[in-house]
């Protein structure tokens, strides 16, 4: 699609070097730690180093005999202000500070308050804790057994430790579905649990002024608005009111969902400054970070296709269970506690599917929060692009054709899934199609061939992805009640520059830029002259944030609706000046010219200067609107992406070769920021793939906890990403933009496995967990008799 | 805890400096002399966010004590611009969108314009394994890779 706009405005479809790029470049970014406030503290935590324990007591005096150490913070000392439990986006509660007992390793059992972050450590190292250590459990299938330790005992009647059961379809027609059917596979799944690492940790500064009762928070949050009424409304019983917070999401070093929650941290640094009065600086370390932050995943998954011969699928059939830790704190909508799971029929045409769903708590950090995918499309994608090609190697059919044999058709949108989506528009086969055509698949084959006839190890992955983000329309979209719009606010100056603000943040995706070109593409203004904010909520318009691919979908389009509304006054203003009805008018970007004498014009920077000086009788002066934008529908990004991988059978290390990502957004606002997003996200599909897991040991031991086992892909093994796209526009979206931050997180992993699978496939290999570990593989190949 | 004085050059100016024993450059740096251009992201010497260059070598600050820069030579993201003009590594990254978060670019800028100070025209092969100490979470190296080789090309004589 070629640009509207000119060069010099700089709307949609211009790869604009970024806005915020030349004070990142120069280190002026401003992030958490980069804060330094007069008479600012610093805290530190003491955490758990037990799973589960009774805690018998807390000595803090060595601590405090330090000098420079302020105060210890223990769960008693919250207790005095009801503030030692909270709850969680998920109406579970969560410790802020223990009182009795610890549930996993690493939890947060006391913090210390010093004069700088050294001291502080040293308190940390003081702090003795005494446990009684208590039986563990790790596993959510052992958790769900009769007899298993009872965890939540803090609940009043829990006798188990299952949290909730959910279903979506139609049981009893899917499993007459499966009775008919010709064919039949079933496969188990794990996804393990992994986590986002942004390289910037989270933290932040709370600052408390006592004299006018004021909290500023300055924090990693991807959703500042929220946790402003979520901190009123846990809070409200000790005075803080929420016209009277402040919440600043400063820049953030990456965020990928990892900073939504509320983690016990930020509550005490807010409580420390409250009782001490004066600005508390709290920043985690990356073990920390790893160790006690909200993971992703950690999902098991049993899932059955039916189909008849020819490779028609006729049902779709998927049980899970979820391990949330020891607390519901995910950050799923509150009518979709499984998330958006019920996706997993894909991008095939299933008439019929069932899925039920529970969740267990365990020994384990809670959250279930994302890894830049945040309702469990993931593992819904991962469920239904590997059950897949368990389908096409039964049937002995290349796994491209039984897609194209099953792809829901381009005729066929809006289309309306067995589980109840509205599918918005997409074009499966053209996408495929495009992806094989590029990457020579039949070549491919031909290669494959002759390497296994001399006992080589090459795979060829597929995986056609259908994504649901944007979410979402306010009729079944909320997070705790607040319903899930978003929101721009534009204000023209009047020598027609502008401010936007809005209610997402950005952690990295270009905010200032995309939102600019937006506001340019319907205005006319240069985008170079539209200043972007977001992020402190004194100032922008309330918003639910950024995650979840969102901001495209939900803020990008209130920015369009905003400029409208904008441009409409304009309309008045210029019709006015120019003496003429405004059904005389018309726009091209940047002015209003009268229909057949174009000289006659008034540009949007003349009317900007009119809406101050001279505008119309009747009128209100300032040119300015804003928007909170209720988005229709969900948006269906799509993508198909082919994996091509080289095994070497000497040490079991699966060698990426290719991997091309044709995806599509819809309209694109910016090219190469979605050309980097697409590469950001097939880098965080890459790696759980093969490299990133968070395990535990039986006594709930974490490994993985560090990077010195928390293997995030360097440079040295992420390939060369080739990317490449179709454009079907979203229809009920103003600009017809779909969202993209997240397609490639979820479509690559399954095109990973898949392709080795297929590597693997003429040994009777079906399934491989992840991560594809060299150890896991080299079993593998040790079992069938190949290893060298 | 004992105290040394230390002169450390950062950046062409001298600092004097009094510090513990146990302080680490990166906070040096970050805390004393309010340089935050510098990051830090682990605490095992992983992810390279704290990059530096100590006498034109990256290190990362997080793993070198404050005294043990005395009377050395630090680089840091703050001291690559020079006279208002863009070192080309910079140039590269915002050219070919190198960045996102902005978390890790300081050191992976410092990190790569070491390489280049040393090898003006590396190849690919060779600047993933420059940069592989270095973590980047959101852009997927590639165009990293090309600001990289925008630098290079920049720097380049013949490119004048």
């Amino acid at each position: 699609m070629e640009p509207r706009t000119s060069a010099a405005i700089c709307g949609m479809g211009h790869s604009m070097k970024r806005k915020e790029d030349p004070r990142f470049i120069r280190g002026q970014g401003h992030y958490v730690d980069d804060i330094k406030l007069p008479g600012m503290l610093h805290m530190d935590i003491v955490r758990s180093p037990y799973a589960h324990a009774k805690i018998l007591a807390i000595h803090t005096e060595k601590a405090l005999a330090i000098p420079g150490v302020l105060a210890v913070i223990t769960g008693e000392t919250l207790k005095g202000f009801n503030l030692h439990w909270m709850p969680t986006l998920m109406s579970d509660t969560q410790m802020v500070l223990p009182v009795e007992k610890v549930m996993y390793q690493a939890q947060e059992v006391a913090a210390v308050i010093a004069t700088d972050r050294y001291i502080a450590a040293d308190g940390v190292e003081a702090v003795e804790v005494e446990y009684e250590p208590l039986p563990v459990v790790v596993d959510p299938k052992k958790a769900l057994e009769p007899g298993a330790p009872v965890l939540r005992t803090d609940k009043a009647g829990k006798t188990d430790n299952h949290i909730w059961h959910w279903e979506t379809g139609d049981r009893a027609a899917t499993e007459r579905a499966f009775a008919e059917a010709d064919v039949t596979v079933k496969q188990d799944m794990y996804i393990p649990r992994i986590h986002v690492a942004s390289i910037e940790t989270c933290g932040c500064v709370a600052d408390f002024n006592k004299t006018d009762t004021h909290l500023t928070v300055y924090m990693t949050t991807q959703a500042p608005h929220a946790i402003r009424t979520v901190f009123a409304l846990v809070a409200g019983h000790v005075g803080l009111s929420e016209e009277k917070i402040r919440v600043i999401s400063p820049d953030l070093g990456g965020g990928f969902g990892g900073k939504v929650p509320v983690y016990p941290g930020y509550v005490i640094a807010v409580a420390a400054s409250v009782v001490i009065g004066k600005p508390i600086k709290w920043v985690e370390d990356r073990m920390e970070n790893l160790q006690a932050d909200s993971f992703a995943r950690d999902y098991h998954m049993t899932a059955e296709l039916a189909a008849k011969k020819d490779g028609t699928m006729t049902a779709l059939r998927i049980k899970t269970l979820a391990d949330h830790g020891y607390a519901d704190a995910a950050a799923n909508p509150s009518k979709f506690p499984a998330g958006l799971f019920s996706i997993c029929t894909g991008s095939y045409d299933i008439k019929t599917a069932f899925t039920e769903m529970d969740a267990a708590y365990t020994n384990k950090p809670p959250g279930g929060v994302a890894y830049r995918c945040s309702f469990r499309v993931t593992e819904a994608v991962h469920a239904i692009e590997r059950v897949t090609d368990v389908l096409a190697a039964e049937l002995k059919m290349d796994p491209a054709e039984l897609r194209f044999k099953n792809f829901i058709q381009a005729d066929k949108f809006p289309y309306k899934s067995a589980l109840g989506w509205e599918y918005d528009s997409g074009n499966y086969k053209a996408a495929l199609e495009k992806a094989m055509e590029r990457i020579g698949y039949a070549e491919l084959r031909r290669e494959q061939a002759e390497k296994r006839a001399k006992g080589e190890l090459m795979g060829i992955g597929i995986c056609s992805f259908t994504e649901i983000v944007g979410a979402g329309p306010s009729k079944d979209f909320d997070i705790l009640g607040i319903k899930m719009f978003d929101s721009a606010e534009i204000r023209i100056h009047p020598t027609g520059k502008a401010i936007a603000r809005f209610g997402t943040k950005s952690q990295g995706q270009g905010h200032e830029t995309t939102y600019a070109q937006i506001v340019a593409e319907e205005l006319g203004i240069p985008a170079a002259h539209i200043q972007v904010e977001e992020g402190d909520t004194d100032t922008a318009p309330y918003g639910l944030g950024t995650y979840a691919s969102r901001s495209t979908p939900t803020a990008g389009a209130a920015a369009a609706v905003a400029a409208r509304k904008i441009r409409d006054k304009a309309k008045k203003i210029a019709a006015y000046l120019l003496e003429v009805s405004e059904d005389d008018l018309e726009w091209e970007p940047g002015k209003f010219s009268v229909k057949g004498a174009p000289q006659k014009s008034k540009t949007i920077q003349e009317l900007a200067f009119a809406a101050y000086t001279n505008h119309p009788p009747g009128m209100e002066a300032g040119l300015e609107a804003v928007d909170y934008y209720d988005p229709p529908n969900l948006t269906f990004p799509f993508g198909s992406y082919i994996c091509v991988v080289d095994i070497d059978r000497g040490t079991g290390e699966v060698k990426v070769r290719r991997f091309l990502a044709i995806d599509d957004c819809g309209n694109i606002i910016n090219p190469m920021i979605v050309d980097g997003q697409i590469h950001g996200g097939l880098s965080m599909g890459l790696a759980p793939a093969l490299f990133e897991e968070i395990s535990y040991d039986e006594s709930g031991n974490i490994s993985g906890g560090s990077f010195m086992d928390y293997l995030v892909p360097t440079a040295m093994e992420t390939p060369n990403w080739e990317t490449g796209k179709t454009v079907t526009p979203c229809p009920h979206h103003p600009l017809g933009a779909k969202g993209v931050g997240e397609s490639a997180t979820v479509g690559a992993p399954p095109a990973i496995v898949n392709a080795v699978v297929d590597a693997l496939s003429h040994l009777g290999v079906r399934h491989i967990e992840i991560p594809m570990t060299p150890e896991k593989v080299w079993n593998i190949l040790r079992e069938k008799g190949v290893a060298e | 805890m004992a105290q040394h004085q230390i002169q450390v050059k950062v950046n062409g100016t001298d600092h004097k400096a009094e510090v513990e024993s146990r302080l680490l450059l990166v906070h040096l740096l970050r805390e004393t002399l309010s340089m935050t251009g510098t990051h830090i992201g682990c605490d095992t010497t992983h992810c390279g966010a704290c990059t530096v260059l100590l006498d034109g070598v990256p290190v990362k600050s997080c793993t070198v004590l404050a005294v043990q820069a005395d009377g050395r030579e630090v680089t840091t993201v703050e001291g690559l611009e020079k006279d208002g003009k863009l070192h080309a590594i910079q140039d590269g990254f915002w050219q070919e969108h190198g960045l996102q978060c902005g978390f890790c670019t300081p050191g992976m800028m410092l990190t790569s314009a070491a390489l280049l100070a040393n090898n003006p025209d590396p190849s690919e092969a060779q600047i993933r394994q420059a940069i592989s100490g270095n973590l980047c979470r959101c852009t997927g190296y590639v165009n990293i890779i090309k600001s990289v080789q925008y630098a290079a090309a920049k720097l380049r004589p013949e490119a004048g």
